[in-house]
């Protein structure tokens, strides 16, 4: 999978664009930032509620290519530059998290953790 | 060591959302020294954790990196309350954070036991009252 077929899957909106041909080995979905840092893994894609700069701090220390914000959320100017700087994709799409990712893990993407 | 790269960075506690700056500067100076990208996740990842319980615990402080060949040692220096159980503090689950910084995303017990997990030493000086020093080293395999 890579980043432009998210879009497709989750009838995402791009709101900053990065690499959207990199690939996706595995997705984390959590509005808690410790909660995604705990596990290291390629965790490519980050789905989220939480809209506030941390989350693409959080990304960028993970190395994650793209972050999609769930239930339509818009993140303002200011995170937006922080994304565009860091080459991080920024998405939004209308699903909640739970149908955002059950989406996902439908078309193959895993969480990457053996629980 | 007279080899190794000394950086400092002070750690404004008044924005949180500035919270993680020195992280990210120490992630692109790694990035750019071609460390090897796992440590340099596992650094960055210690050390934005130690950053952001700075800014929520303590009103800020300032980080201390030394960049070795083989290692790369941080110092986290605070004046903030100190931490009146470590014990408890190291526990997963564990937090003290006020409510409203469990709504920046952040708050939820993992942030020391992330640190000790991404680190390969992990010290914590601290003193009610005067603060805390929490010593990282990640040793970085060529």
């Amino acid at each position: 999978m890579i980043v432009k077929d998210i879009i497709d899957i989750l009838e995402g909106e791009i709101i900053c664009e990065g690499d959207l041909n990199q690939e996706i080995k595995t997705a984390c979905g959590s509005d808690m930032m410790s909660d995604v840092l705990a596990f290291v893994k390629d965790q490519s894609v980050l789905l989220t509620g939480l809209v506030n700069p941390q989350v693409v701090r959080t990304a960028e220390m993970m190395d994650m290519a793209c972050i999609v914000f769930v239930r339509g959320k818009m993140p303002d100017d200011s995170i937006i530059r922080l994304a565009e700087q860091r080459g991080i994709t920024l998405m939004k799409t209308r699903f909640r998290m739970f149908t955002a990712c059950g989406r996902l893990y439908a078309n193959g993407l895993s969480g990457g953790t053996k629980v | 060591m007279s080899n190794a790269i000394h950086l400092h960075y002070e750690v404004s506690g008044e924005d949180f959302t500035r919270a993680g700056e020195a992280s990210s500067a120490v992630k692109k100076r790694l990035k750019s020294l071609g460390y090897n990208p796992d440590a340099i996740r596992r650094i960055a990842i210690a050390m934005y954790e130690a950053e952001i319980n700075m800014v929520i615990h303590a009103d800020g402080g300032f980080c201390d990196v030394d960049i070795y060949p083989d290692r790369v040692e941080i110092l986290l220096s605070d004046h903030g309350p100190g931490i009146p159980d470590v014990e408890k503090a190291m526990q997963e689950g564990y937090s003290t954070a006020p409510d409203n910084v469990r709504s920046l995303g952040f708050g939820a017990g993992m942030g020391l036991p992330n640190i000790k997990k991404y680190s390969d030493e992990m010290r914590i000086e601290t003193t009610i009252g005067v603060g805390t020093n929490l010593y990282l080293t990640v040793r970085v395999k060529s």
